[in-house]
């Protein structure tokens, strides 16, 4: 065969691949993909702000302190205080804990959501009809009355179950998941139509491979892509949502700082002290920025075409 | 390859019908069928190649898929071993499955890019055996020996294959069940030449040293000639002519293979220049809406007044050699229709 090297270069071949596993080709393709790396520097750095700052910074971000009011940045307050005289630091760090966990969460439960409607939706033809006039259903919602009903019926209940903060977390989280799948599903959908006429779907069905595993194993896997800049999209769309929600009253409580509320609770003073929505804002976008790329990064380092190049 | 005189049929086709549905309009109304397969009858001898040859379009794939039940028949009946897969429900199916492998046209399409060799050709074992992790490793080697693929690979990805290796990974893929029967549509008809050889000899030593069956569709009529034992022609969606390789070369009954033949170009100078082309006029009518009486009759050379009205029916007119054509005597009439079985 003319195909194949020699056996001796195939010898050498061999030991330098048996070294190798799979994820570590992902990892040595990651690394090199420059915005990845430079968005899990940026949203390490910010989480590590977030998580580890408050040891450091001891400032309580709910104390008031009503004589060091919208006071500049100093040695005191290194972002200066808000209307209140609270320690914008402070607040910032606790405000990213919450926002990051929603978003987070929020996204992974979207994703999860639409991702499954969409697959089932492409590849089933029979639940196609009703699954998607579902989606249609909900995108024609309109979203925000949708959230403050859901707020004002399970805010109690849930709070009752998990505690007020644990309780408004999961009630804010389940309703932007709830109202956030749908484009998801849509590209998922089109996507599966696409890769489920590919002959290797035909070939794992003369295998006999069952439905669910050819959606696992051959489809999912091929529609990685846009779910991956879905996700990432997601989760910018999920802390607006959440500083939405707060802005409106239904989300945290009010003493309770979110990205959200902190650039909300600015908004009115933007004239007089722009940092204080700047700042929140800042912090909003570097992360959604640093999301995205990762997510392209993981993308590109997860196809095995691409890898290598 | 052996002879067929002691061999038990492995695989009866009989009256498949593939028609895939037209729908128009808001609610999807009905209005017509594709007939991609039209009433086709065969039989496949254990340890033969069944060669099936048409142009494009002519329901070749759709044949093969339908076979091994990958489209819905719309009726009629397959036997593979003994057992009609077109009446089995999905689980029994799915247990016959290992029986009955194919080998795909577009190597390219046929293997998942995000799955690396060893993987792709370990799934079917996956699903049907219960072997470990370590056993399954060692068949996919035995595999990639026995179609000569380098056991280095079997951590790389199809991309970063030829064509003819990735052709060799479906056959892998295919054989890892230890198949009877195998479908193979077109192999070989997205590699090039030097290549389609090899993996033409592959499929006979592979027949050969396993004992396997062979459906093997082409479009390419000299391949076919060195492959298969006996041959299909198939026009739209039905078989016109079946017979075995040497007489149906030789001496082509049906008017279709003697127009198909005719284009095969003859290695020898002197032959070339004195083959005469059958030249076909018009194009294949639609499959959704076929002529009344024989399908061939609207580009016939020899048709005559009958043909029109009347569709003829694969008969056997000489030993082993079938023809569905007016030209030879039909079983309901038993007279022959215009010229007898002229020497052509």
């Amino acid at each position: 065969m003319t195909e194949a090297p020699t056996d001796t270069l195939s010898g050498r071949v061999a030991a330098a691949e048996a070294a190798r596993s799979p994820w570590r080709d992902v990892w040595d393709q990651f690394r090199h993909h420059r915005g990845a790396m430079f968005g899990v520097w940026v949203l390490g750095l910010i989480l590590l702000v977030v998580l580890a700052g408050p040891w450091i910074w001891h400032l309580d971000p709910t104390k008031s302190d009503i004589l060091a009011r919208n006071k500049p940045a100093s040695w005191a307050h290194p972002l200066g205080s808000d209307h209140l005289g609270r320690d914008l630091l402070a607040r910032m760090m606790a405000g990213g804990r919450i926002s990051l966990a929603v978003g987070v969460t929020a996204m992974v439960l979207s994703i999860l959501l639409g991702t499954l409607i969409g697959a089932l939706s492409g590849y089933f033809r029979k639940i196609d009809t009703l699954l998607m006039r579902i989606t249609d259903l909900f995108l024609a919602l309109p979203l925000l009355p949708l959230l403050l009903l859901m707020m004002t019926l399970f805010r109690d209940p849930l709070a009752k179950t998990f505690g007020p903060e644990g309780g408004i977390f999961i009630l804010i989280v389940g309703g932007i998941a709830l109202t956030s799948w749908m484009h998801t599903a849509r590209i998922v959908r089109g996507e599966v139509l696409v890769v489920k006429e590919r002959e290797f779907v035909l070939a794992a069905r003369s295998i006999g491979t069952p439905p669910h595993r050819i959606i696992t194993r051959h489809i999912l896997p091929n529609v990685l892509s846009p779910v991956m800049v879905s996700a990432t999209l997601g989760i910018a769309s999920a802390i607006i949502t959440e500083s939405a929600l707060s802005f409106l009253g239904l989300g945290f409580p009010p003493d309770f700082p979110t990205w959200g509320r902190l650039l909300f609770d600015a908004m009115e003073r933007i004239q007089l002290y722009p940092w204080q929505v700047i700042l929140p804002g800042i912090a909003i976008s570097l992360t959604v920025l640093s999301v995205n790329y990762i997510g392209n990064g993981l993308r590109d380092a997860l196809d095995p075409r691409i890898r290598g190049r | 390859m052996p002879d067929g005189a002691a061999a038990r049929p492995l695989v009866e086709v009989r009256n498949l019908r593939m028609y895939f549905p037209i729908t128009a309009g808001v609610f999807r109304r009905k209005i017509g069928d594709v007939k991609a397969v039209d009433n086709v009858t065969f039989t496949i001898m254990e340890g033969e190649t069944l060669g099936l040859v048409g142009e494009s379009g002519c329901g070749k794939s759709t044949c093969g898929r339908a076979i091994l039940r990958l489209y819905e028949p719309t009726s009629g009946s397959v036997l593979i071993g003994g057992q009609d897969i077109v009446a089995l429900k999905p689980r029994a199916l799915r247990d016959l499955r290992p029986r009955m492998q194919m080998v795909f046209q577009d190597p390219q399409a046929s293997l998942n890019p995000r799955m690396t060799v060893a993987s792709i050709i370990a799934e079917p074992l996956l699903e049907h055996t219960s072997m470990t992790a370590a056993q399954r490793q060692t068949r996919v080697h035995e595999l990639m020996d026995q179609v000569g693929l380098n056991r280095a690979f079997a951590d790389r990805y199809p991309h970063a294959f030829s064509g003819g290796q990735r052709q060799r990974i479906g056959i892998a893929r295919a054989l890892a069940l230890n198949p009877r029967f195998i479908v193979c549509d077109e192999p070989i008809a997205a590699l090039d030449v030097s290549i389609q050889a090899q993996v033409v000899n592959l499929l006979e030593e592979l027949q050969d040293s396993l004992g396997l069956t062979y459906l093997f569709i082409s479009h390419d009529l000299s391949m076919v000639r060195h492959i298969a034992d006996r041959v299909a022609v198939m026009y739209l969606g039905q078989i016109a002519e079946l017979s075995p390789r040497e007489p149906l070369f030789a001496r082509p009954l049906h008017p279709y293979t003697q127009a198909l033949l005719s284009a095969v170009p003859e290695h020898d100078p002197d032959l070339e220049a004195n083959r005469r082309r059958i030249i076909l006029k018009g194009d294949v009518p639609s499959p959704a809406n076929p002529p009344l009486g024989c399908n061939f009759c609207t580009r016939c050379p020899r048709v005559m007044e009958i043909c029109r009205r009347i569709e003829p029916v694969l008969t056997e007119v000489e030993p082993g050699r079938h023809v569905a054509c007016h030209l030879y005597p039909q079983p309901d009439s038993g007279r022959a229709n215009g010229a007898p079985t002229r020497g052509q």
